[in-house]
């Protein structure tokens, strides 16, 4: 009766896996819990801990460079989520639910092609062209951040309002112009308000992207431009003071309570 | 009779008009700050510099392209390899590939491992490599600072622990431009690999035990076939951002370990080449869109079985 | 005006998709069909048989490449499907996930621009005429297939449409709901008094529901007639195969007169059996018995003879699988009740006979 008590063979399981997997959410929280643990830290030191304390943030949220900053990031994002929204919706719609037709793959790579382009070469072809037109015009203001963020904030507006439209359901259309619906009435009543899911989380991803974006606000910018991250970016290269740390941790918990949002608005329209 | 097809045609293109209509915002705002810029860039590396940048318009020249690769020695102007722009492409195209080669190992396990979790702790494991993901990159990397810097947990824990007397220098190095590309971009190999492992059928998995395969057979004969597709796609994506790295190099090597991003950087501001700089952005795309049609092709070649 | 007018008068209507390149597929082949005023009409045949094509013609969804579909008499063929007194219900139901019930029934009203409370007024009429009522103010997901159908019907009834049309509706539920949703159909089209045109690839909904059924395939319609005429008098092959289960014989007509002909079976014996309305085919003709029309009995007896090969129990009846002796298979139901049938086993010897006057010969 040598009943030896087996763990039943698991078909799904490798060994190790779950042991690098481990290791691997270690590693991608390790270095931002540092970070955000110090941000909290009351000395100068950043490496050693000597008490709770918000003077960081308090002397981060004094710093009118920073505050500016900030809410040029946050202008920019909104003005640029919105507007790459509405053209990316629009192209969405002109690009989906059709027989291929010309132009159909030229629409397609124009929309995607700032996904495929190193950031760095998009900064310099900005920066050539801008500086040109800052020339030519005059004109040196907040306009060229708003043109060239709402350019690379369009594919990512793009893909779920895409994927939206291509998940909906052709027959609901067809059903309201069979109930006296013309194309029009057919989109506001039915088309649009089942987009609307879509739209949030386009606009969203646009707005996490524009607001995260270092390397070509760094090369548009124009002298007091900065936003956040710029900024961000200048003071790395000094001796740093945990302040950073106390902008980085804001700035991270913003960006984890949109992808939370993101998430939750996504889950939803299932 | 022909009526109908008449008016059907007139439909259709009266549609495709109104498609074209709807795109123009966009076409036209991509237009102004994306392709059309790229083009400029292409112009642009076929001109003579600029004695304070930019360059003299209208005036051609390959000077650009030459020194892509080649120098002229000053002194006696005999042709020489430009050795420090090689070094640089060679260094970026190699950290590149050993970071693309190590996310792979570290997030093949991991994305597995997501992937055979019961549903609720899977959403919440997803959730957690998607939060780095659409975290600031800069963010990320100043997180890596911390840990890699002479004041950091690394050196702190190998001080305390006598294991070192003084500091070891990671940061500034090419470890830390390393340690720094894997950590940010894992997650961008991690959620392609677990796109394809979760479609993973696995009665394919039941039959290939049936079929005697141990384990490792399983893994390497069964399972990674099944996902190449999630494979090639997460290297791609690590790929091609590291080749074209700009923020960590620039954070993490302090300006002396460079890449291919910084290397352009530099031509535009300090260098004043804009030609040069031009050429190796025009460089630098090229080989992106090399490793893209790789993708491309393998991704439609295995792709087939989704038909419509 | 038109007092027996026809609801739909389709004319030599064709349609042709474009393939990729030259291709060209011809989904409907000029197609002529009537359906009357207040009539229950099925479209029946398998899938790809153009039957859904025509129903999109007529629901304005595509348009023929030629011919035309008059509606009581006037031609409808190019107008869009918000001009067309025309509604459907879709095999999905199509129901608008972000309106409650209520809302989808009244959508088609409140486009005709109706007062409100007219609006009102006729969505709780529907649904009662589709016993609903509480369930007004639910979303559409929140309830069940049966009721999802019943919703896309009172929605597609709503704005009193001269024609409905029913593209499988009944296709994505299961059985038992199925067969009380076909009696349920039978109803509505019943009280409201409005002509109904279904698609459907079951043969069996087919012959309980309709008036009249036409029968398609590869783009043409190859009968029209009521589910008894084309169950008892198919045209050809394909009817006689796509409607309930045919034994199929092979022979030569000896002589005709007045409707019948005398047939010189293949396997042997002679038969008695119904001319087509079209005339008699050239050559070697076919005809169709039914296996409910064939007994067995002894050996040598009956009209023809075979060896038994295979027995099916069904519970109601047996179905038994025979060889005759020129090698053609032939199926013979017996009834189950007591006492009935012959007693065979499997490699037995049996004679079978044929009811006078239910044999017939086919076009093709």
């Amino acid at each position: 009766m040598a009943t030896e008590r087996r763990k039943p063979f698991a078909i799904k399981a490798q060994p190790g896996f779950g042991l690098v997997a481990m290791l691997c959410f270690f590693m991608l929280y390790l270095p931002i819990a540092i970070l955000v643990v110090y941000a909290f830290n009351a000395g100068e030191n950043i490496a050693l801990w000597e008490g709770f304390s918000l003077r960081w943030f308090q002397s981060a949220w004094a710093n009118e460079t920073v505050q500016e900053a900030a809410m040029r990031s946050l202008f920019l994002a909104s003005v640029s989520a919105t507007i790459a929204t509405i053209v990316a919706g629009m192209a969405a719609i002109a690009t989906t639910r059709t027989a291929p037709y010309r132009g159909l793959t030229f629409k397609y790579a124009m929309i995607n092609q700032p996904l495929m382009v190193p950031e760095i070469v998009t900064a310099v072809s900005l920066l050539i062209v801008f500086s040109r037109f800052k020339v030519w015009t005059g004109y040196s203001g907040i306009g060229y951040l708003v043109l060239a963020h709402t350019a690379f904030c369009i594919p990512f507006a793009y893909l779920p309002i895409r994927a939206r439209l291509e998940n909906m359901d052709l027959t609901l259309e067809r059903a309201a112009a069979d109930l006296y619906a013309t194309p029009w009435q057919a989109f506001k009543r039915v088309t649009l308000p089942l987009l609307v899911p879509g739209l949030v989380a386009g606009y969203m991803l646009a707005f996490v992207i524009s607001l995260d974006d270092v390397v070509i606000t760094e090369f548009v910018k124009s002298g007091g431009q900065e936003t956040l991250p710029t900024y961000m970016l200048g003071q790395l290269r000094r001796a740093v003071s945990p302040e950073i740390n106390a902008i980085a941790t804001v700035f991270l918990a913003l960006s984890v309570l949109l992808v939370t949002l993101f998430y939750f608005v996504n889950r939803k329209k299932n | 009779m022909s009526d109908a097809t008449r008016i059907a045609e007139n439909a259709r293109r009266a549609d495709i008009r109104n498609r074209w209509w709807l795109t123009a915002p966009a076409l036209f705002i991509l237009f102004v700050a994306a392709i059309g810029p790229l083009l400029v860039v292409l112009l642009y590396s076929f001109m003579l510099k600029g004695d304070f940048g930019d360059v003299k318009y209208g005036q051609f020249s390959l000077d650009g392209w030459f020194s892509v690769f080649f120098e002229r020695d000053i002194f006696d102007d005999t042709v020489g390899i430009a050795e420090a722009h090689v070094s640089i492409l060679w260094r970026s195209v190699k950290l590149s590939l050993i970071t693309t080669l190590l996310t792979l190992f570290i997030g093949f396990p991991t994305a597995y491992y997501i992937s055979i979790q019961e549903p609720r702790r899977r959403d919440l494991l997803v959730f957690m490599v998607t939060i780095p993901f659409w975290t600031n990159i800069l963010i990320r990397t100043f997180a890596m600072q911390e840990v890699v810097r002479n004041e950091g947990v690394i050196n702190t824990l190998l001080v305390w622990s006598g294991i070192v007397d003084r500091p070891i220098q990671i940061m500034y190095t090419d470890w830390a431009i390393f340690f720094g590309m894997v950590y940010v971009y894992l997650p961008l190999m991690v959620l392609p690999l677990y796109a394809s492992m979760e479609k993973i059928d696995f009665r394919l998995v039941e039959a290939g035990y049936d079929l005697y395969a141990g384990r490792f057979q399983v893994l390497r004969r069964v399972i990674i076939p099944l996902v190449k597709p999630g494979i090639v796609a997460g290297s791609i994506l690590v790929f091609i951002p590291s080749l074209g790295a700009y923020v960590t190099p620039r954070v993490l090597g302090g300006g002396k370990n460079l890449m291919l991003g910084n290397l352009i950087d530099l031509q535009f501001g300090q260098g004043k080449n804009w030609p040069l700089g031009s050429a190796l952005s025009i460089t630098l795309l090229v080989i992106v869109t090399v490793a893209l049609l790789f993708y491309v092709r393998n991704a439609s070649k295995s792709g087939g079985g989704h038909g419509h | 005006m038109a007092s027996t007018a026809n609801a739909i008068d389709a004319r030599g209507v064709s349609k042709v998709f474009k393939g990729a390149g030259q291709d060209e597929v011809r989904a409907l082949d000029n197609v002529s069909v009537t359906i009357r005023e207040n009539e229950f009409f099925t479209l029946l045949g398998p899938s790809g048989c153009g039957k859904t094509t025509l129903l999109r013609l007529i629901a304005g969804f595509d348009f023929p490449t030629e011919g035309e579909i008059l509606l009581h008499g006037e031609n409808i063929a190019l107008l869009p499907p918000y001009k067309r007194p025309v509604n459907t219900v879709f095999q999905n139901y199509a129901l608008f996930p972000h309106m409650t019930v209520g809302q989808n029934i009244a959508f088609g009203l409140e486009m005709l621009g109706k007062p409100k409370d007219e609006i009102a007024a006729r969505v709780s009429e529907m649904l009662k005429l589709v016993r609903m009522e509480e369930l007004k103010d639910r979303r559409t997901s929140q309830i069940s297939g049966g009721q999802q159908q019943r919703v896309a019907l009172a929605r597609a009834l709503a704005p009193r449409p001269k024609v409905l049309l029913l593209d499988e509706p009944l296709s994505a539920l299961d059985y038992k709901l199925r067969k009380d949703m076909q009696i349920e159909l039978k109803r509505l089209q019943h009280d409201t008094g409005i002509t109904f045109i279904f698609v459907t690839h079951d043969q069996e909904e087919a012959l309980t529901m309709s008036d009249r059924i036409a029968v398609m395939s590869k783009g043409k319609i190859l009968q029209v007639g009521s589910p008894h005429d084309i169950y008892v008098r198919p045209v050809d092959h394909f009817v006689a195969n796509f409607i309930g289960e045919t034994n199929f014989l092979k022979g030569k007509v000896i002589s005709s007169k007045g409707g019948k002909a005398t047939v010189e079976l293949a396997p042997g014996g002679t038969l008695l059996a119904d001319v087509p309305e079209a005339g008699l085919p050239k050559g070697e003709i076919s005809l169709v018995v039914r296996p409910e029309n064939a007994t067995l009995v002894k050996p040598g007896k009956g009209d023809l003879s075979g060896t038994v090969e295979t027995i099916v129990y069904f519970g109601t009846d047996t179905h038994v699988h025979l060889k005759l002796t020129d090698g053609t298979a032939f199926m013979v139901r017996q009834q189950n009740a007591a006492g009935s049938g012959v007693d065979v086993k499997t490699g037995d010897k049996a004679g079978i006979a044929i009811a006078a006057g239910t044999p017939r010969i086919l076009m093709d």
